[in-house]
């Protein structure tokens, strides 16, 4: 993108951004990138029946009407079930910074015990989790642990800690070397350093990254019933299923209104922390 | 030295984090009654878990040998899916954010616009990607083309969000020189606007890729399309090495879309 060529064969007083031979290779590229978007389209929609697609204004006409009026009544049902979510993504959130520390530690670069086999294991445990969406994960969990919150407090555990050990480590590794090496200098020994001389430093954003998490992880514990674990995502899967669509409307309220209220609790907070 | 130990406390006491040391008690018996209340919420079936240690052996087991080869079509075709929507959405999001982002920077809209922009930005960053996708999917029926949608209306919020907040951070300076020039409002944003913000508009999008992939492994278990219903097909009949399968292609893709999108942000930066 920089400009390194000086556009020397155009003609005196016309400007150009570029040369003739960057302008045809970005023209190319712009085409090349349009056939490849388009044939990706096409083979997306082979098998859609476009009928369904024409209709949707018509569907969605219908689905709104029976939308409104929400169903008032049915909120003091969802208390309960409202209550369970927030409980999945805390215990969940608790749970994953637990686990994601030590990995943390394991991954960062001047923290690992081993570079050659710590650290790589640590990294992939990392990846790993975050590649699979908490919903996957609880999938998976339901069939294990059988449908429930316990499933949801792990699925949410799990994908938290790819998320808090990633952002845990990048913040070891920028620590500040001379803290440690003065801890050093007295002679404390490896456990003595991290406590006084790596965790003092990384605590606060620690702190930060937790509760960032918590507010993802209350958005996304309250779909997590969809396949069965726990939570006020079960309502709406029985809901969806029987097309009650006031009920429907009634606990989107609700989820967005926590999901708002959790991003507020947690920006005041991380505006307190830093 | 032994002059000074002497006057100064023998020990010394880290600064606690919360100064108040009422405050520091009242919130930590509060973090613990909530912990024993909340556990105590979880109804723990123990019989049913101990069945399930049984199937969780067989899932560890299933992931040592995953099976690619007996639903290999429905692997293929889910992943053929899932990409395409994964780059379609992406193309046309990013796209679409451009005109979102300039509406949602106050620097260069009107007022009234940037409201519109901003309310828009809100609600696709509120609305989970699953309740979009079930909404779209009971109007445009069951499909990879229900997830398209679903993925390009989160693109265009998550875009426009971080690339309005960049350009209302672009140095003034090289505006004012365009206007001076007497340059219209296009050519203001081609060469004023849209050349500062490049980077960070290629940067992100390639994180939105990432996400957008991610995110088609997902909606397909509300039947929008992708590997998300091969996924949900394997966990229902219980073919858990099948499932492993897909776990690992997912794994193996963002591993290699997240090295190679660093590697282009380097470049790029």
């Amino acid at each position: 993108m920089a400009a390194k060529a000086h556009p020397v064969s155009a003609p005196p007083g016309h400007w150009r951004k570029r040369t003739p031979r960057q302008e045809l290779a970005i023209f190319a590229g712009w085409v090349l990138g349009l056939a490849f978007c388009s044939w990706c389209f096409q083979v997306m929609t082979a098998e859609t029946i476009w009928s369904f697609v024409a209709d949707a204004p018509k569907q969605a006409a219908d689905i709104g009407s029976r939308m409104v009026p929400p169903a008032w009544g049915f909120t003091r049902e969802l208390l309960y079930p409202l209550w369970e979510t927030l409980n999945i993504a805390t215990l969940g959130t608790l749970i994953g910074l637990a686990l994601a520390t030590p990995v943390a530690f394991l991954a960062a670069r001047n923290t690992t015990p081993s570079a050659a086999f710590a650290r790589p294991l640590a990294l992939f445990v990392i990846v790993a989790s975050r590649s699979i969406n908490s919903l996957i994960w609880a999938l998976l969990l339901v069939a294990i642990l059988g449908p429930g919150p316990l499933a949801g407090v792990f699925a949410i555990a799990l994908r938290s800690i790819g998320f808090i050990g990633k952002l845990l480590y990048e913040a070891i590794e920028e620590i500040d070397p001379t803290q440690v090496e003065a801890i050093e200098a007295t002679g404390a020994s490896g456990a003595q350093v991290m406590a006084w001389g790596v965790a003092p430093q990384v605590a606060p954003t620690l702190a930060g990254i937790t509760v960032f998490r918590w507010d993802i992880n209350i958005r996304e514990s309250t779909v997590l019933g969809l396949v069965g674990a726990g939570g006020i995502g079960v309502k709406l899967e029985a809901a969806l299923g029987v097309l009650a669509w006031p009920k429907v409307t009634m606990l989107l309220i609700l989820i967005l209104a926590t999901v708002v209220a959790s991003e507020w609790v947690s920006a005041r907070v991380r505006q307190r922390l830093i | 030295m032994t002059g000074a130990a002497a006057l100064a406390p023998a020990t010394w006491k880290r600064p606690p984090l919360i100064a108040d040391a009422r405050l520091r008690w009242a919130l930590c018996l509060g973090a613990a009654a909530y912990l024993v209340i909340g556990i105590g919420s979880l109804e723990v079936n123990w019989a049913r878990l101990a069945d399930g240690f049984e199937r969780g052996g067989r899932f560890v087991l299933a992931f040592l040998q995953p099976d690619f080869t007996t639903r290999w079509d429905d692997i293929r075709r889910g992943f053929v899916e899932s990409l395409t929507m994964t780059v379609t959405s992406t193309a046309i999001g990013v796209l679409l954010s451009i005109p979102v982002a300039i509406g949602a920077a106050s620097n260069l809209a009107p007022r009234w616009i940037y409201s519109l922009c901003r309310g828009f930005v809100a609600v696709s960053r509120t609305l989970n990607e699953i309740i979009v996708a079930i909404l779209l999917v009971a109007m445009f029926g069951f499909g990879p083309f229900a997830g398209f949608l679903t993925l390009t209306f989160a693109t265009i919020g998550f875009m426009a969000k971080l690339l309005a907040e960049d350009i209302e951070e672009i140095a003034p300076d090289q505006l004012d020189a365009l206007r001076a020039t007497g340059a219209g409002f296009l050519q203001q944003l081609d060469f004023g606007v849209l050349s500062q913000v490049m980077p960070r508009l290629i940067g992100l999008s390639m994180y939105r890729l990432d996400i957008n992939f991610r995110e088609s492994a997902v909606i397909g278990i509300v039947g929008a399309g992708g590997v998300g219903d091969t996924l949900n097909t394997a966990m229902d009949r219980y073919e858990y090495d099948s499932a492993a399968a897909v776990i690992l292609i997912i794994i193996a893709i963002v591993f290699a879309a997240e090295y190679s999108s660093g590697w282009l942000r380097k470049r790029i930066q």
